[in-house]
């Protein structure tokens, strides 16, 4: 039985019309962009379509503003150090969030090494950074503020417009990490106030290898890597050529299908978030269903353990991703987990489903069936819990 | 990612469950190590007659918790207390490294279990049963890190290196 893929955070597959391009693109042994020759020019002139394209899907004013880098972390990484580093005189000030991919996180620990200073501000039980909070905690060393848009746990969606308006107001670099949104909702950096916007290409059903920056013209920053002056001299080495290809295509496509999409993919959630009363009980929503992606839900069953959950599942044929402790190398709970207040027990007991386009809702039901025997297996197993008193009719 | 002794066990564990009037109990872990673990004895002629056990925690630790009530069933209690931690996850043919934390609570449940048992036989009594949440080695043992599993220094072992984790726990 082919495994149910219920586990689209964690990778996307690739849609037919991206291999087709990324196959003709390998047999079309494409030669270096920076060659001067007329084969170098022609693999140009596709990266500079493929730039544009991209720029359109986030409302880029130029195509120039998109940077080609090897993954969502490169970007992340490029953004954070790229923009501090190069904005040292002005200050040595970072505002960030409790829940930030470890991207940010570790980039920002870094940097704090370094001398950088960073404050990091929680969210509230809904998951969501204070606006007010942000505009507090700026002080006149401030260089950056990192706020991610969407959170690649909880799907939960970060007010960025509200943020990107005071950033503007008090003339700070605002960056956000769109990993988990770009391709999926809709994007305007104009609208979004952003200086600085990471992407990826496999969220939208693009190739794994790479990823984008939105760097908004004029924002002073450093490239990340060193070398020869590829991407406008803001990412050097050799473009990635059939990655880059088959990006430009899950964008153009993206932007034809958001709609549909959207519907799609909320609709499978909604049905998801509709029907789980039915078949468990005793669990936590962790996902904010006012403010969130489309195809992502959070939920700590209680008195049970994510990693075996999801042995459990997979053994059933259906793939989702657990933020368990002990499902991490770490074996420490989820610091997003425990920024919503949630107790060690219940961040234990976390699953990540996230839906894709392939999907369907007797793959929901599957996953219900087989969720509702599993909990119950496992909570027969469990000394936390204890079965509700018998009804005396 | 675990082996097939491992998947076995997680997937068809032995001796779930709880004994009413059992004879000792051992609880070791808490939620925060990420699991616990709950034993039950019965024992008769100094040997255990059933052994049952509650699980919370990921595939390691059930499959730890049924090997080893396997491997103690039947067993006398001098016996039983001479099973380890790592006799079970050899029997288990190993458990992936940062694992081997979870194979911890197996013995200590039994050993717990047991001295329930010989307290209550000596009329020594206490609020409930035996619990243990800190991570403790026996003599002359390597110790680790509860978090991470990586092998604490003997001149600071209460601070891991690996994970950059003070252990308040006495070690």
């Amino acid at each position: 039985m082919a495994v149910i893929n219920l586990d689209h955070i964690s990778a996307n597959p690739l849609l037919p019309e991206v291999k087709e391009v990324m196959i003709d693109a390998i047999q079309r042994d494409y030669h270096n962009p920076s060659s001067q020759h007329k084969a170098g020019e022609q693999a140009m002139e596709l990266i500079e379509r493929a730039r544009q394209t991209v720029a359109r899907l986030l409302k880029a004013k130029e195509p120039k503003e998109i940077v080609f880098t090897s993954n969502g972390t490169e970007s992340i990484n490029h953004a954070i150090k790229g923009a501090a580093l190069a904005n040292k005189d002005k200050g040595n000030h970072i505002v960030t969030s409790n829940i930030e991919h470890n991207a940010v996180i570790r980039s920002l620990k870094r940097l704090s090494s370094q001398g950088f200073k960073v404050t990091s501000l929680p969210v509230d039980a809904s998951g969501r950074v204070d606006p007010k909070e942000v505009e507090k905690a700026i002080t006149d060393q401030t260089i950056l503020v990192s706020i991610m848009h969407s959170n690649n746990e909880t799907g939960t969606i970060q007010p960025i417009e509200e943020i990107g308006k005071i950033t503007r107001e008090r003339k700070v670099l605002f960056h956000t990490d769109a990993v988990d949104s770009a391709g999926i909702v809709p994007l305007d950096v104009q609208q979004l106030g952003v200086d600085l916007l990471s992407f990826a290409s496999n969220p939208m059903y693009g190739p794994r290898g790479v990823g984008g920056l939105y760097i908004r013209k004029g924002t002073k920053i450093f490239p990340l890597l060193d070398g020869g002056v590829q991407e406008n001299n803001k990412r050097a080495g050799t473009e990635n050529i059939i990655g880059i290809l088959g990006f430009e295509k899950a964008a153009e496509l993206a932007m034809q299908h958001m709609d549909e999409r959207l519907r799609h993919l909320s609709g499978l959630k909604d049905l998801l978030v509709r029907e789980l009363p039915n078949y468990i009980d005793e669990y936590i929503i962790n996902t904010n269903l006012e403010h969130s992606l489309p195809y992502l839900l959070n939920i700590s069953l209680q008195y049970i353990e994510g990693e075996s959950v999801m042995l459990m599942l997979s053994e059933e044929d259906l793939a989702v991703s657990t933020k368990s402790a002990c499902a991490t190398g770490s074996l420490r709970a989820s610091h997003v987990l425990l920024s919503l207040g949630l107790s060690h027990a219940d961040a234990q007991g976390t699953l990540v489903v996230s839906v894709g386009l392939e999907n369907t809702e007797d793959d929901i039901y599957r996953f219900l069936e087989s969720l509702k025997n599993i909990v119950d297996t496992l909570r027969a197993m469990s000394p936390l819990y204890k079965k509700p008193q018998e009804a005396s009719s | 990612m675990y082996n097939e002794v491992v998947m076995d066990h997680f997937k068809s564990p032995r001796n779930v469950g709880e004994i009413p009037d059992a004879d000792g109990i051992g609880e070791v872990g808490n939620p925060l190590c990420g699991d616990m673990m709950t034993i039950y004895l019965k024992v008769k002629d100094d040997r255990i007659e059933d052994i049952k056990f509650k699980t919370f925690g990921c595939g390691s630790a059930i499959a730890v918790s049924s090997m080893m009530t396997e491997m103690a069933k039947g067993k006398s209690l001098e016996e039983a207390k001479q099973l380890s931690n790592k006799d079970v996850a050899d029997a288990l043919q190993g458990l992936p490294k940062n694992k081997m934390h979870c194979s911890n609570l197996g013995a200590d449940a039994l050993h717990m279990a047991i001295q329930d048992y010989e307290d209550k036989k000596a009329n020594v009594t206490r609020a409930g049963p035996p619990r243990q949440e800190k991570h403790e080695h026996a003599k002359n043992e390597q110790c680790y890190c509860p978090y991470c599993d990586v092998e604490l220094s003997q001149d600071a072992p209460s601070f891991c290196e690996a994970c950059q984790r003070e252990l308040s726990e006495e070690h």
